[in-house]
């Protein structure tokens, strides 16, 4: 930009304006261009204020809105569609602009500039989009390094076809549509044995006898259920100190001793 | 093959026939199957002789994150680029962008990238990376939704030919936010 002091060029900012910004407009023709190519709302903020060479600082928040809104307005008539986190944006915009237009009270004067909290977002996405676009320019992989290899490239495997004549097609929908349900309703079993009940039990035995050997605890009748039942309702039993179980090193048989505790 | 004085050209077939980064110990592990023993230093003696030997040609060794690779050197890939030019080597800026911040922060969560991009992070793309190996999950964050926390691997460094992350371009300064609060009154 140049800096020339002649009065009657109009100030802006402090500087004089020698002559009308060539962007002041941007002609929707040119913006086309980069529609697909932006990355985000952000990316179109930053193309908007780099566009118009000024520092993020100095962000116009009224005229950014403008731009943005017209940008916004071209990629509806373009049919291109639109994310969402783009209406955000300009939602977040308007709020901003309009906060601006607001005059703060004395109280108020502490307050942020409500321009702020954008101004650090779109100061942190640049430095990761600088960086982004450092890491795209480095040389990769299959695009400007090859591997110099024996070793065969991985083929994809062909998608195997579908060969299928309509007969079979409407043979093979009738016997679907024909095929008797497999489906059936579930059903609960209510388990046989109860946990409840043979606490009871142990606790009724362990009244009389001191202690038992933990087979006594069920019917071999019962089979794996009646173990399980039986083992359960002995863990509750010695949780709640109702009992020990005890087993001696040198044999594999389970005693129940009763603690004299809580029986009646 | 035993004869020491061929360790060049068998660490030169490992390479050649291996078509991925390989690491000095686990070409040890291949020449120690043939009952040839060596130590890694003399395997990385020969690596060097090999650089010698590739100097003047079209093909460099290569160190990577994940080890050592043969590969056509970068200012001949405009020959190749035509025969493997597939939509696979363009990448949207959009990707490049999701990888930087990853690579940058990691582990981030996608709603970290997205307080970034100020855009949703789709889930093409994160399937892109994942699919390219150029991420992987490696835990969830400990908030409500548990989100999967993401991070490069060294397949991301592999293919960008660096050996580590700290060999990527420097991440811009961060302003002091002091600054710019100071700047923004100032105006």
């Amino acid at each position: 930009m140049k800096f020339q002091t002649q009065l009657e060029f109009p100030q802006f900012k402090g500087e004089a304006l020698t002559q009308l910004p060539d962007d002041l407009f941007i002609p929707p023709e040119a913006l086309e261009i980069y529609l697909e190519d932006f990355s985000g709302p952000m990316d179109v903020l930053l193309y908007l204020i780099q566009k118009r060479d000024i520092n993020i600082l100095d962000l116009d928040i009224s005229e950014i809105t403008d731009q943005y809104i017209q940008y916004i307005e071209l990629m509806d008539a373009l049919k291109i569609e639109l994310a969402a986190d783009y209406l955000v944006m300009a939602a977040t915009l308007a709020q901003i602009k309009s906060r601006m237009l607001i005059p703060q009270s004395e109280e108020e004067e502490e307050e942020q500039d409500p321009r702020s909290e954008l101004i650090k977002r779109l100061q942190e996405y640049q430095r990761y989009k600088t960086a982004s676009e450092s890491i795209s320019n480095l040389p990769r992989i299959d695009r400007d390094l090859f591997l110099a290899t024996t070793a065969l490239p991985k083929f994809k495997e062909p998608e195997a076809s579908i060969n299928i004549t309509p007969q079979e097609l409407a043979t093979i929908f009738h016997e679907v549509t024909t095929r008797p349900k497999f489906s059936s309703h579930h059903e609960i079993h209510f388990e046989e044995l109860s946990t409840q009940d043979r606490i009871a039990l142990i606790l009724s035995i362990l009244s009389k006898r001191n202690v038992i050997q933990f087979f006594q605890t069920y019917q071999k009748k019962e089979g794996k259920q009646g173990v399980v039942v039986a083992l359960l309702a002995s863990l509750d039993l010695a949780k709640d100190g109702h009992l020990e179980l005890i087993q001696n090193k040198d044999s594999n048989q389970l005693y129940l001793k009763s603690t004299n505790r809580g029986v009646h | 093959m035993t004869d020491l004085q061929n360790l060049p050209n068998i660490v030169e077939s490992i390479l050649f026939g291996a078509g991925r980064p390989m690491r000095l110990s686990e070409m040890k592990t291949l020449m120690g199957s043939q009952n040839i023993e060596v130590d890694l230093p003399s395997i990385k003696v020969a690596l060097n002789s090999l650089e010698e030997k590739y100097a003047d040609s079209s093909i460099e060794i290569k160190e990577v994150a994940s080890g050592f690779r043969m590969q056509v050197r970068e200012s001949y890939g405009d020959f190749l680029y035509p025969l493997w030019n597939d939509t696979s080597s363009r990448l949207s800026k959009a990707l490049m962008e999701t990888v930087s911040i990853i690579a940058y922060k990691q582990p981030v969560t996608r709603g970290d990238i997205e307080d970034i991009r100020g855009v949703t992070v789709s889930t093409q793309i994160i399937r892109s990376l994942l699919d390219r190996e150029w991420i992987k999950v490696t835990g969830y964050r400990d908030v409500p939704g548990r989100p999967a926390l993401y991070e490069t691997t060294k397949n991301f460094l592999n293919d960008l030919n660096l050996k580590s992350i700290n060999d990527l371009p420097a991440l811009p300064e961060a302003l002091p936010a002091g600054d710019t609060l100071d700047q923004l009154e100032a105006s």
